[in-house]
């Protein structure tokens, strides 16, 4: 005779967390290893919930590779490949010629950090815009080598200190200036090349949509704060994300086919001296001496560049400004 | 049929009718003719497939890596500096365990610059864990590249096609192309089981810590030592089909009672084959042709060398400050034997110095001068250099 098992109780409702009410889909799933406050790790996640599920990802060796994959573990929910430092434009050039081969439409967002993107990779990176491959690169820029413990890349700014543009009595940090990557990129006639930063989530967003909607090679250059090396409290990378932007020294732009496109512009610009004062790595700026004082205004003066060169003084109407963008808007035209 | 055909072109029609999905690579002598070939061939419509022309060969190799991720077929070619400048790639590749297939045009290494051929490349990243096969000749070339694709698929494993530089890439033989339908019986589609599919995604190239690494590396190396199977099988059904094989992993040519043996990789075995007809030695020897030195078949040069008295050993690269590569491993492999060959290295052809027909006597008079194992470049003119460096 058959036994009748008790029905189980029925299990009480569980209370959702606010994570997981979210409808939204998560190519990049919490629980890595990233540190607090991780500029990378927010915009990596940020990237994949614009892309949607149908990508395939290249990673150069970096931050982002070890703290989302520690075998046997992964937080990637969409085709991930990491291969070395500066091949990640190479092998997904490699995905999408197979792709193409296949007659599969899925989309191929190559990632890197600075180092992987502006210095060690930067020829493959060069030779993928060249032949005009499907792919979106998409550089964190945190401004130095993180990985391997804050060393100057091409991408650091003038002045900042790392462990390898130490200030001293005969140096005031980085000798070099920024590389102007955008430039360079925007030189090869893609389709499409901007800059944007994590703290400004909806342009990162639609930035992310748009590259992804043209055919050809795009490029999207993410200003991502690094508590670690920048030498700030983990709870300020948003805030000073947005400084960055808001002095000028980050400027937001879109570059098509070599052209200036859009600019994000600054409702009202920070001096310099707000941004540089919140970290670490420009701590040495602040000393009471002429040096210091010199380049506080050379930097000054680098976002004064950039501010006139990119026309990025807003008028205060366009809403899509650094103090607007973010704005949630319920319904209606923005104007 | 038998077509008079240059062995780069040959390797080109040969890989072509394997039906690569995606071809990447990037010019360098002598492997030119192959990618020029290959470009020929897709510009006239004859190969479909996405071919990549890079701006390196370290974009070559790491395209065909991504692609062959994402689980098409993959094929590139290179030489000399070409190999040098993939080698990070290479060793990639292999830990990915990614089936690509490349062709090694073995050309010597720079400085001093020198085109021409020598095994120094192939050597070079001897350790980076691909299947290497040496071809003798271009009609062993065109079927060592077909079965590559074969082997390389089955195993999950990359292969390297070794043939050497201008010796057999820039030169005319008849070759019997086999027929397409013939390769398709042959090689089914690729159908690789680890692929970058959106619809089951898979994390390929992990950071893998001391816990774990260990066991990666034992398994790669497990593969390696149990792809001879598959080595052998795709030489037997080729054979099976066209009636050729190229020799799995070696043969052993000559008298079976001889008490000297001389083993040889790539076209040179042709060299010493004519050469000992031409010139009959006293001594009876035997010739040991070694088609794969990775994985290296240890075992089946202690079984061709049993009863042997002297073994020479042919070097085509050197490791400097320690002697020949191929020898180490040879006495490697012969090491407890209970009657013990001596083994004689002695490398010839290096950069492309030529090796004539009078080798062979040369070869068997030093074997015969010394009789400790030794080590020396056997056709090195010492009156060309300053007396202090001789």
């Amino acid at each position: 005779m058959n036994k009748i098992e008790p029905a189980a109780p029925e299990a009480p409702p569980q209370e959702l967390s606010p994570r997981d009410r979210q409808p939204r889909w998560r190519g990049l799933e919490a629980g890595h290893r990233a540190c607090q406050g991780c500029g990378e790790a927010l915009a990596a996640r940020l990237v994949l919930e614009a892309a949607g599920p149908d990508v395939v990802v290249t990673n150069a060796t970096g931050c982002l590779e070890v703290f989302t994959t520690p075998w046997p573990q992964s937080a990637w929910r969409v085709p991930w490949l990491h291969s070395l430092f500066e091949n990640s434009a190479a092998i997904a050039s490699g995905v999408e010629a197979a792709m193409k081969a296949k007659g599969q439409r899925t989309k191929v967002i190559a990632m890197g950090g600075d180092g992987g993107t502006f210095d060690i990779g930067f020829q493959a990176l060069s030779g993928m815009l060249e032949r005009m491959h499907n792919v979106l690169y998409v550089c964190y820029d945190n401004e130095a080598y993180m990985n391997t413990g804050i060393q100057r890349s091409g991408s650091t700014p003038h002045a900042a200190m790392t462990t390898t543009s130490p200030p001293g009595k005969e140096r005031m940090g980085k000798r070099h200036m920024k590389k102007d990557l955008l430039s360079i990129i925007a030189a090869h006639h893609v389709p499409y090349a901007a800059s944007t930063s994590v703290s400004f989530p909806a342009d990162l967003r639609r930035k992310v949509r748009r590259a992804l909607d043209i055919e050809g090679p795009t490029f999207l250059l993410v200003h991502s704060p690094c508590p670690l090396g920048w030498g700030h409290d983990a709870s300020r990378s948003i805030e000073i994300g947005r400084l960055a932007v808001e002095c000028g020294l980050f400027p937001v732009v879109e570059l098509e086919r070599g052209e200036l496109g859009g600019v994000m512009p600054i409702r009202e610009p920070r001096p310099v001296t707000e941004y540089l004062k919140l970290q670490n790595r420009f701590r040495h700026l602040f000393a009471d001496d002429h040096r210091a004082r010199e380049e506080r205004e050379h930097l000054q003066a680098l976002a004064d560049h950039n501010i006139d060169k990119y026309h990025l003084r807003g008028d205060g109407a366009d809403p899509l400004d650094t103090a607007g963008i973010d704005t949630v808007r319920r319904g209606g035209p923005l104007r | 049929m038998l077509e008079a055909l240059e062995g780069s072109q040959a390797v080109a029609r040969a890989v072509a009718m394997c039906r690569p999905e995606v071809v990447a690579a990037y010019p360098i002598t002598p492997q030119t003719h192959i990618v020029e070939n290959i470009s020929k061939l897709v510009a006239d419509g004859k190969l479909i497939c996405e071919l990549v022309s890079v701006e390196s060969e370290f974009s070559a190799a790491s395209v065909v890596l991504g692609s062959s991720a994402a689980g098409a077929r993959s094929y590139t070619a290179s030489s000399s500096q070409g190999i040098l400048l993939m080698t990070e790639v290479l060793f990639n590749i292999a830990g990915l365990r990614l089936p690509v297939v490349l062709t090694c045009a073995n050309r010597a290494v720079s400085a001093p610059i020198n085109i021409w051929n020598d095994h120094q490349d192939s050597m070079a990243v001897r350790d980076a864990g691909w299947i290497q096969i040496h071809c003798v000749d271009n009609q062993e070339a065109v079927d060592t590249s077909i079965q590559a694709f074969r082997i390389a698929e089955a195993t999950e494993l990359p292969v390297m096609v070794c043939m050497d530089g201008f010796v057999l890439t820039h030169t005319l033989e008849t070759i019997e192309m086999p027929d397409q339908k013939l390769v398709d019986k042959y090689l089914p589609p690729l159908n690789f089981s680890r692929k970058l599919d959106p619809r089951a995604p898979l994390s390929l190239g992990t950071l893998v810590g001391p816990e774990h690494f260990t066991e990666a590396r034992h398994s790669h190396h497990a593969a390696l030592m149990k792809s001879t199977a598959e080595i052998l099988a795709a030489d037997a059904d080729w054979a099976a089909l066209t009636g050729r094989s190229c020799g799995g992993l070696l043969t052993v040519e000559g008298p079976e009672d001889a008490r000297t043996a001389i083993i040889i990789m790539g076209s040179t075995v042709c060299t010493i084959r004519e050469a000992m007809s031409v010139y009959p030695t006293k001594r009876k020897a035997k010739l040991i042709k070694l088609r794969t030195f990775r994985p290296f078949p240890a075992a089946e040069i202690r079984a061709a060398c049993e009863g042997c008295k002297d073994v020479v050993v042919l070097e085509r690269a050197i490791s400097p400050g320690a002697g020949g590569i191929l020898g180490v491993e040879v006495k490697a492999a012969l090491m407890g034997m209970k009657r013990q060959p001596v083994v004689h290295e002695f490398a010839v052809g290096l950069g492309g110095r030529d090796i004539p027909l009078e080798t062979w006597p040369r070869l068997m008079d030093a074997v015969a001068r010394d009789g400790e194992p030794s080590f020396s470049i056997l056709d090195v003119e010492l009156e060309k250099l300053p007396v202090e460096e001789r």
